[in-house]
């Protein structure tokens, strides 16, 4: 008996010791949360190891695809494990009206003029201005699609298609096929007509599309010739010819643009430090460096002003990228988002 | 008595990490789901006086005034950014348009310096019976609105239950899919696990711990490596292919991936280790002198195996083929990784409603018909294996 309580008074002890070690270094990391694939390499290389030597305190970097659900169960769950998350426009507004995120001290940020107006909100500093394009492979197909109408079209250019997995983007590509003009895009789509006209379009291509769901895959499936033509982020596109020699073409007539903004999430224990990673980032001279890299837009205007020409000329916000290029409705896609993808949903599985 | 009584006691003891454990995260989790399926409480907890007046309401004419008063005092009142998310996404999700509505008129009443006369004034669309007629149907603080959805039924405006349109009908149809891409790949990992756990069973030494671990290894590997792996090899331009060209038996390339064919192979090869072993298991507590008992009774030996080796062995394929099951109605990755749209999973659309949508009444209700549709075939199960030839 003696021993099973000795053995019991050791065990405790040693409990309370592990713990109280262990105290110290329960403190987690800044955790920063991004797209992933070789858009997130690069943010690695000028954002978050450059952020972390400054600081002189780690950084961890997690990669997600995007999801309300997501940030709302980790913040409702209380003590986030991320900090700082770079979210779609959509997600920024549906979660800064439900409190799930942390308001940006803007000061800090330098102020609200620093950045395009539309890259400035409560709770969200504009990361990327990016866009949803049709991109090829400029090996394989020397004559390239020009237009969403080129890419329906399976006879002129014959093989698979590849389109994000979901309603939003894919109904408005369908429209602009069927030959809606770019400024009736979403009146078009905001009726019931128009709905039904974006589903007949694509079933007219259905069976050859391949559906992607994270901005890694359509390289893939471009680069194994899985697929003729997808859709895809651009700057990703513009990247993986950087880094390994490819010749994808992307095709700006027609994308869909959008801005991408980092977020704090409600209470995450690093939160001042993830404001303070949001203020490195926003800094011209750091963010100027992003394009060389990935293709995506720059929201501070000075920092949009530094980029070279020779990469600026591959920017959606680049003005000749961007005459033919239309803006994401971001009001209609909060209101629709849910009931859209069920008739998606129901339409896939048909 | 009392030894007995502390020898109980000290049993419990030793089970309470055990019991506390499945407490904690089995049984709690499964009740919450089960409760965020029926529970509806986002819209009674913070529109009360709406409530009240919305009762005399009749559910067709346009707004009152009282009606949009009651509303004004209830969204005034409100001072939870996170309570009123949960409401404006419950309504939402009843009736797209709620999100700009509302973000519209709260930031309308929160300003004092010229308040608005009514509702109306302040956005046409309250003047609409249907968006009413949303907040109307969301007072109750339980609903059966999620678990009629989950199977594709829905209520009309006076409450009688009928088939939601075709557009929306997704359930039923995924529902069915799923259980018979489970059955299939049930079916594929017996044809070929039976097999080879005979095989293991009946060698020695190395070459038994190589066919183990030739099934164990796999096992170990990530889900989501061997999928991708499974990737590579299947599709257009991938090794199979290749090499099938190569060796020219194809001139163009099998579709291999992107449809049925390749979610069964892979989803075969993940599950594959949940066959083998459990009949293994079985195989090796069988005498080896059965099969040589039956040869020297005059049975050929296609005879000793289904009169002997094949009854024995049964409970093992019956428990393999349930583990395999249950585990394939729960896929995600695989399907979604090398299915076509036609071959998505129901746990693709709880996993939308879940992460995408932020939907957790839809994620759970959905989870319980999942939950209600395993554990029927789970008693069918029982029952059969209940007159297992094992017990006679």
């Amino acid at each position: 008996m003696k021993t099973v309580f000795q053995s019991g008074m050791l065990t405790a002890a040693a409990i309370v010791l592990s713990a109280g070690l262990a105290a110290p270094s329960l403190a987690r990391d800044l955790t920063i949360v991004s797209w992933g694939g070789n858009y997130q390499d690069a943010q690695r290389d000028i954002y978050f190891k450059p952020f972390a030597e400054k600081s002189g305190k780690p950084v961890l970097d997690e990669a997600w695809d995007g999801g309300i659900g997501v940030i709302q169960s980790k913040v409702k769950a209380g003590a986030p494990n991320w900090d700082a998350v770079q979210v779609e426009a959509e997600e920024l507004a549906l979660g800064c009206a439900d409190g799930l995120y942390e308001k940006i001290d803007w000061d800090k940020m330098g102020g609200k003029d620093r950045f395009l107006d539309s890259a400035v909100n409560d709770c969200g500093v504009g990361a990327i201005v990016w866009s949803t394009a049709i991109a090829y492979d400029g090996d394989k197909l020397a004559e390239g699609p020009a237009s969403w109408a080129d890419f329906w079209n399976v006879e002129k250019f014959p093989g698979k298609r590849s389109l994000r997995k979901g309603p939003k983007y894919t109904l408005e590509f369908a429209l602009l096929a069927d030959g809606v003009s770019k400024d009736e895009l979403y009146d078009v789509l905001g009726t019931e007509e128009g709905v039904e006209r974006a589903f007949k379009k694509l079933d007219e291509l259905k069976a050859n599309i391949v559906w992607w769901e994270s901005g890694a895959q359509p390289l893939q499936f471009l680069a194994s010739g899985e697929v003729a033509m997808t859709s895809a982020y651009n700057g990703r596109i513009t990247g993986i010819n950087r880094t390994e020699g490819k010749n994808f073409k992307v095709v700006f007539p027609g994308s869909i643009y959008a801005v991408d903004s980092w977020v704090v999430l409600k209470d995450a224990e690093n939160k001042d430090a993830a404001q303070d990673f949001i203020a490195f980032a926003s800094e011209p001279d750091n963010q100027a460096k992003l394009p060389e890299f990935v293709a995506y837009g720059l929201p501070v205007k000075e920092a949009a002003a530094k980029v070279p020409a020779e990469f600026a000329k591959d920017l959606p916000t680049d003005p000749a990228n961007l005459t033919d290029s239309i803006a994401l409705d971001v009001d209609f896609w909060i209101d629709n988002a849910e009931t859209l993808t069920q008739r998606f949903n129901a339409w896939l599985a048909q | 008595m009392s030894a007995g009584a502390s020898r109980t006691g000290r049993s419990l003891l030793l089970l309470a990490p055990l019991l506390l454990f499945l407490v904690g995260f089995f049984v709690w989790p499964l009740i919450s789901m089960m409760s965020q399926a029926v529970s509806d409480p986002a819209v009674l907890r913070l529109l009360p006086r709406s409530a009240a007046v919305l009762a005399d309401w009749d559910r067709a004419s346009p707004p009152t005034m009282p009606m949009q008063a009651a509303l004004i005092e209830d969204l005034k009142a409100v001072d939870d950014d996170q309570a009123l998310g949960d409401m404006v996404r419950r309504l939402n999700s009843a009736r797209s348009g709620f999100r700009t509505l509302m973000a519209k008129t709260t930031s309308a009443l929160a300003d004092t310096a010229n308040p608005p006369a009514d509702l109306v004034s302040i956005d046409q669309r309250w003047e609409r019976p249907e968006f009413w007629l949303a907040i109307a149907d969301a007072l109750s603080p339980y609903t059966d609105r999620n678990l009629l959805a989950a199977v594709d039924l829905g209520r009309n405006a006076a409450g009688s239950i009928e088939h939601l349109p075709a557009d929306q009908s997704v359930n039923r149809v995924i529902l069915v899919r799923t259980f018979w891409i489970a059955a299939l790949v049930t079916f594929a990992c017996a044809c070929i696990g039976f097999p080879y756990a005979i095989i293991a069973a009946s060698l020695t030494g190395w070459k038994r711990d190589l066919m183990l671990g030739a099934v164990l290894l796999p096992l170990w590997t990530s889900l989501l490596v061997r999928t991708a792996a499974w990737f590579i090899l299947l599709q257009e331009q991938g090794l199979i292919n290749d090499l099938l060209r190569w060796l020219r038996i194809i001139d163009a390339p099998l579709p291999l991936i992107f449809n049925r064919t390749g979610v069964i192979i892979a989803m075969t090869h993940v599950l594959l280790p949940f066959m083998v072993l459990p009949i293994y298991s079985v195989l090796i507590t069988i005498p080896k002198n059965l099969m040589p008992a039956a040869a020297s009774l005059g049975a050929p030996p296609w005879r000793a195996f289904l009169r002997v080796l094949l009854p024995l062995s049964l409970r093992g394929v019956a428990s393999g083929s349930l583990l395999v099951f249950i585990s394939a109605i729960g896929y995600y990755i695989t399907p979604a990784l090398i299915g076509g749209p036609g071959d998505q999973m129901i746990s693709s659309i709880i996993a939308f409603y879940a992460t995408g949508s932020a939907n957790w009444g839809m994620a759970g209700a959905l989870g319980v018909v999942l939950l209600v549709a395993t554990l029927l075939l789970y008693s069918v199960y029982a029952r059969l294996s209940a007159d297992e030839p094992g017990r006679r």
